[in-house]
């Protein structure tokens, strides 16, 4: 690995911020940058079903051949640089500023309605030693534009996938931003989102954690003018000794606003779930409306959830709270579903399920929404 | 006559203002050199007449303090502490026993008076012979410390007839060594942590408490911890132990003058709770804020722990914090015993520029362990409140429940309300519910009760009280009429 | 037809079923009657699988098959059926995907194919319908939000439509106003039949003016102490069960009884 990347370094557990989550077996991996995979259209098959333009990634390269190009007036050139500022909170946004070669500029014109847009992200490591991608991308919504975002990141080998994505919406914009995180399971997952919401805007993301050997989701989310509102949905399914870190920091700088945290936790096996959520309500924030959420399902005596959802304010009028449950699946319910014929397996399954089903339909794009109950499908048929 | 402090009425003291503890006594004071080092602990063992076995665990505790730093992770901030610019020994000089109040100290006992504490019992405090002794059987036994010292305790025969040890920690050493030294840091062990290890190389006073089996404490006991001399930090520790089925209720309370440097405070408590044990620890900390400005005041950095180590022990702690110009406490319960049963309540407040970083630890260990914890916190003026709390659930702790609930209520918009809950699960069995609000006082709420004839004040009073009523309500009768005037006195002038 | 020979069960090593001896032949439906704590929502329990009980004797057959060792979910394959005394509440979970479920799962067990969706409503509605019950049920989630005379409902909703061949009535008539009573009684007497046998647990006559049972059995302490005819639930209703020589419950099983 580059001397570059040694400097660096990786955040240890002595930060706060990284306190539930060890990065040390990503520095044991000492990966190396990934190669280019020249015949990507072999690769069609591993691309989800999500119809409408996508842009592709191949290793962290754009893979024509498997793209379907939005209009060409929503892709620009990609600046990587990045706000030092802004990143000085996440270490591995700083690291991604060094290796990040290529990514997605989008912009949305005033007043468009783009629709739905599909990045996906193929990092194939098969045969060769440990590989990283840094990809990075930039999701710019004029005024009172409006897309839906689908993000899919997914693989084979051991690799280690650090995207960082900043979004700055415009007054009045609205971002819909679904993301499934389906690694290999001998791989890194890192991802950092920034957004920053201008007056009206609005930011409604849900994130889906399946994959990855150790993976983290991480938004920062500045609610920097009047009315603007975020929700971060967040579930993770979690088994054998996979750790998903779900942190999320909600600042609200502006009056008047709205954000939602909500995050559900299902771990079996082994598994390890982490939740932080942060509230930061600013002086110049009265009315501030704030709202997190973590439940979790441990499903296994060797699970283990833990969760610091916390609050940080600094004006009065303010309406702040925030919740969280742990427990196992409910032997009364389990046992009504037995008592009416259906298999305990079967009856596991369904109340996982009823457990999600109000985070899932609040996806309101159908192709993401199928694509996530897919996904959740296959987790419980890999459990079997 | 009952208290430990004597009623007032309360109307009065809200409208006094200000802080009333605030008096210094010049008093004829035996002060060892500033500064810590090996010699600084040599002389407060020899002082204290120790065996060699506690002077040999003060240095062992010394070492380990010279390994650690000043925790970095509490939301508090304040200059650094020069630990060499201290005294770690201050006692008043006693001379041989009063005959009658007369012959006391009359700054001592002028003291007492000030700090509320009956006239008898500012007799028996002040060590006046005969005077030890009552014949109605008292409510409340008290243990005074002053500074380093232990100055008295009350009703020690009572106690030791129901079989009750009840005595400053330093004679406790000598009186029953077996006893210290088998539950001295075993709860809190000498290198938990930077403040929790300088207190085992220096502590100075405290009081020690032993129920034996079976025996339910027939009294409240009590200790009142005053800092008086300049420069001095203050390093008590206590120790209780709750033998199988015994059960005590302990209170303390503590004032400071008003000076314009900060002065340290960081004592340890310990509670070992055996099967079927009982102890129930309530705090009013009054200890000196600083001013208005944030000059001076105390920084309260205190480790309390208890162990419920016995099945279905119980402990339960109940703090009303109001003083100090920091305070970083977490008075917290390991909850080993099968069935044992941990409490946490707590009300915060902070007005002015206090800080105060707060909340509890609660670690299952056991099966079927039930933890419950409500904290209350109230930040006005430009102080910030940090409730932080630990809830783990390990893996064996079967069937283990927690119940929490944190409400946050800010008065003004120059103070900031925290909540840093770390939640922790490694049994599906477990159950965990965890809430917690941030609000205000509403201008509806306010206009309602001031249409109704109440001052703004008064109207504060009162809705404060009733967001706090579910903490007050755990504290013993006269602690919780003094707790309502101590919230009262501590918002002055927070709204207007 | 189902036989409990000489049942004893316990709780955290109490007795609280002490030998009970019950035979309800095809056809047939039984009533238990019987005091607060006198085990007979233990006694339906058990039948149905639950956990927490130890069963220390005995043994439960229905048409042959030992009930006693089988999973719940292979319980109600083989055709029981207990109506919660206290339905549960399933956030999440839609009633017809619950229902069907069910339904499909005690089908491939008898060695029937599924109900496709269509199928399913099909059946539902009409079930529905015979219940006096709005098709909105089907898209609420089971029992969450509903009254208590819509959660009894529901669960003699599941029954018609599961057509267990032996149904517990754990309590059925608790919480029910008149017309649901009615309701409900029509349900069950819908499946009477020769495939068709009961147990009615209650503590009331009123249900039974409804269901009228061929047997009424007394269960006190943990033991069937006395069977008789329909006219035994009418005598205790008039005279309480202290004149039937039943006071002798003791106070130590009347408090242990509930789980």
């Amino acid at each position: 690995m580059s001397a570059a990347f040694a400097e660096t370094g990786l955040p240890s557990r002595k930060l706060e911020a990284w306190k539930y989550t060890d990065l040390r077996p990503l520095a044991a991996l000492a990966p190396a940058p990934a190669p280019e995979i020249v015949d990507t259209a072999a690769l069609a098959a591993d691309l989800p079903p999500l119809p409408g333009p996508r842009l592709v990634f191949v290793n962290g390269r754009r893979a024509a051949s498997l793209s379907v190009p939005p209009p060409a007036d929503m892709v620009a050139d990609l600046a990587t640089e990045g706000d030092p500022a802004r990143f000085a909170p996440a270490p591995l946004a700083a690291l991604n500023t060094q290796f990040a070669q290529d990514g997605a500029a989008i912009h949305v014109p005033a007043g468009h309605d783009a629709g739905t847009l599909a990045l996906v992200h193929l990092t194939i490591a098969e045969d060769a030693a440990p590989v990283f991608v840094h990809p990075r991308h930039r999701i710019a919504l004029a005024q009172g534009a409006t897309l839906t975002l689908i993000e899919y990141a997914g693989g084979r080998g051991v690799y280690w996938q650090n995207p960082v994505v900043e979004i700055v919406l415009a007054p009045g914009a609205t971002l819909r931003h679904v993301r499934i995180q389906a690694e290999d399971r001998e791989s890194f997952h890192t991802a950092t989102i920034f957004v920053d919401l201008l007056a009206g805007a609005r930011y409604d993301a849900f994130t889906l954690g399946l994959g990855a050997r150790l993976a983290r989701s991480e938004t920062h989310a500045r609610l920097g003018g009047a009315g603007a509102i975020a929700h971060l949905a967040a579930v993770q399914l979690l088994r054998g000794t996979q750790h998903g870190d779900i942190t999320s920091v909600v600042a609200h700088d502006a009056p008047g606003c709205a954000s939602r945290q909500t995050v559900k936790n299902v771990v079996d096996g082994h598994a390890r779930a982490v939740f932080q959520g942060r509230i930061e309500v600013a002086r110049a924030a009265q009315k501030t409306d704030g709202y997190q959420m973590s439940q979790a399902l441990l499903l296994s005596p060797d699970a283990e959830i833990d969760c610091k959802p916390e609050l940080e304010i600094f004006a009065d009028d303010v309406k702040c709270s925030h919740g969280a449950t742990i427990g196992a699946l409910d032997p009364e319910q389990l046992f009504y579903l037995r008592a009416r014929g259906i298999p305990e397996a079967a009856a596991r399954a369904m109340l996982v399920r009823a457990f999600l089903a109000e985070a899932i339909e609040a996806v309101s794009d159908d192709a993401a929404r199928t694509l996530l109950v897919r996904a959740i499908d296959a987790w419980w048929e890999g459990a079997r | 006559m009952s208290a430990f402090v004597e009623p007032r009425d309360p109307i009065q003291a809200a409208t006094e203002g200000g802080y009333k503890w605030g008096f210094e006594t010049a008093i004829e004071m035996e002060i060892a050199p500033k500064g810590l080092s090996e010699d600084t602990i040599r002389l407060i063992s020899a002082k204290k007449e120790e065996p060699e076995w506690l002077l040999a665990w003060r240095l062992k505790a010394f070492a380990a303090w010279r390994e650690t730093s000043e925790p970095d992770w509490a939301k508090v901030k304040h200059p650094p502490i020069d630990y060499q610019a201290l005294h770690y020994y201050a006692a008043p000089k006693r001379k041989p026993g009063p005959k009658s109040l007369a012959e006391v100290d009359p700054e001592l006992l002028a003291t007492y008076e000030k700090l509320g504490i009956p006239l008898r019992e500012r007799a028996i405090l002040a060590g006046v012979e005969g005077a030890g002794e009552a014949e109605t059987r008292p409510d409340v036994a008290i243990d005074a410390v002053f500074d380093s010292v232990s100055v008295a305790t009350t009703f020690r025969e009572t106690l030791a007839k129901a079989g009750v040890i009840f005595c400053p920690i330093s004679e406790a050493v000598r009186e029953h060594p077996d006893l210290v030294r088998k539950y001295l840091g075993s709860v809190v062990p000498q290198g938990d942590n930077f403040f929790a290890a300088l207190n085992s190389a220096v502590f100075t006073d405290g009081s020690f408490v032993f129920v034996p089996k079976g025996v339910r404490c027939p009294m409240e006991l009590s200790t009142y911890f005053r800092i008086n001399a300049r420069n001095t930090g203050q390093f008590e520790r206590t120790l209780i132990i709750a033998e199988a089925g015994a059960s005590v209720s302990y209170l303390e309370g503590c004032t400071a003058p008003q000076r314009d440097e900060n002065q340290l405070h960081a004592a340890v408590v310990e509670l070992i709770a055996l099967d079927d044990a009982r102890i129930k620890y309530s705090t009013v900390q009054n200890w000196y804020p600083g001013d208005a400005e944030g000059r001076g005041g105390i920084y309260n950095f205190v480790t309390k722990r208890g162990a419920c180590r016995g099945a279905r022990s119980k402990i339960s702690w109940t703090q009303v914090e109001t003083g100090s110009a920091i305070t970083w406490k977490y008075p917290s319960c390991i909850l080993q015993g099968e069935g044992s049963v941990g409490e946490f309540y707590s009300v915060a407040v902070t007005n002015h520029h206090q800080q105060a970083d707060t909340g509890t630890k609660m670690i299952h260990l056991g099966a079927n362990t039930k933890s419950t914890i409500i904290a209350k916190g109230i930040s006005a003026g430009r102080s910030n409140n940090t409730y932080r709390g630990l809830v783990r659930m390990m893996p064996r702790a079967h069937g283990a429940r927690n119940f929490t609930q944190c409400d946050s209520l800010l008065i003004g918009d120059r103070c900031g309300a925290h909540t840093v809950p770390y939640i922790e699960s490694r049994n599906p069995s477990a159950r965990v519910e965890h809430e917690a609000t941030t609000s205000k006082i509403a201008d509806d709420q306010l206009f309602y009760c001031r249409a109704r004839g109440l001052s703004q004040e008064d109207a504060v009073n009162l809705i404060v009280n009733g967001f706090c009523k579910d903490v007050l309500k755990e504290l013993p009768m006269e602690f919780a009429v003094e707790a309502q005037k101590l919230l009262a006195v501590s918002l002055e002038g927070s709204v207007g | 037809m189902l036989e409990i020979r000489d049942l004893s069960a316990s709780i955290d090593g109490k007795p609280i079923l002490n030998g009970i001896d019950l035979v309800v032949p095809t056809g047939e439906v039984h009533a238990i009657m019987g005091p607060n704590g006198s085990g007979k929502s233990t006694l339906s329990y058990i039948l149905a699988g639950r956990e927490g009980y130890a069963v220390t004797g005995g043994e439960v057959r229905l048409d042959g098959v030992d009930l006693l060792t089988l999973a719940p979910e292979e319980r109600a394959a083989a055709g029981l059926f207990l109506a919660f005394q206290y339905p549960v509440e399933l956030p999440g979970v839609g009633n017809a995907n619950f229902l069907r479920t069910a339904l499909n799962a005690t089908r491939r067990a008898r060695g029937e194919s599924d109900l496709d969706a269509v199928q399913f409503l099909k059946l539902a509605r009409a079930a529905l319908r015979d219940l006096a019950m709005a098709d909105d049920m089907l898209k609420r989630n089971v029992n969450v939000g509903f009254s208590g005379g819509e959660k009894k409902r529901n669960e003699v909703l599941q029954m018609a439509i599961l057509k267990p061949k032996f149904a517990i009535l754990d309590e059925t008539d608790s919480g029910l106003d008149i017309d649901a009573l009615k309701i409900v009684a029509g349900g069950v007497n819908a499946l009477r039949g020769p495939g068709f046998s009961a147990l009615v647990i209650t503590h009331y006559q009123r249900l039974l003016d409804h269901i009228v049972p061929d047997r009424v059995h007394v269960l006190a302490g943990g033991r069937i102490l006395r069977s008789g005819g329909p006219e035994l639930a009418r005598a205790l209703e008039e005279s309480g069960y202290a004149a039937l020589g039943l006071e002798a419950v003791s106070e130590d099983t009347a408090a242990m009884a509930a789980p």
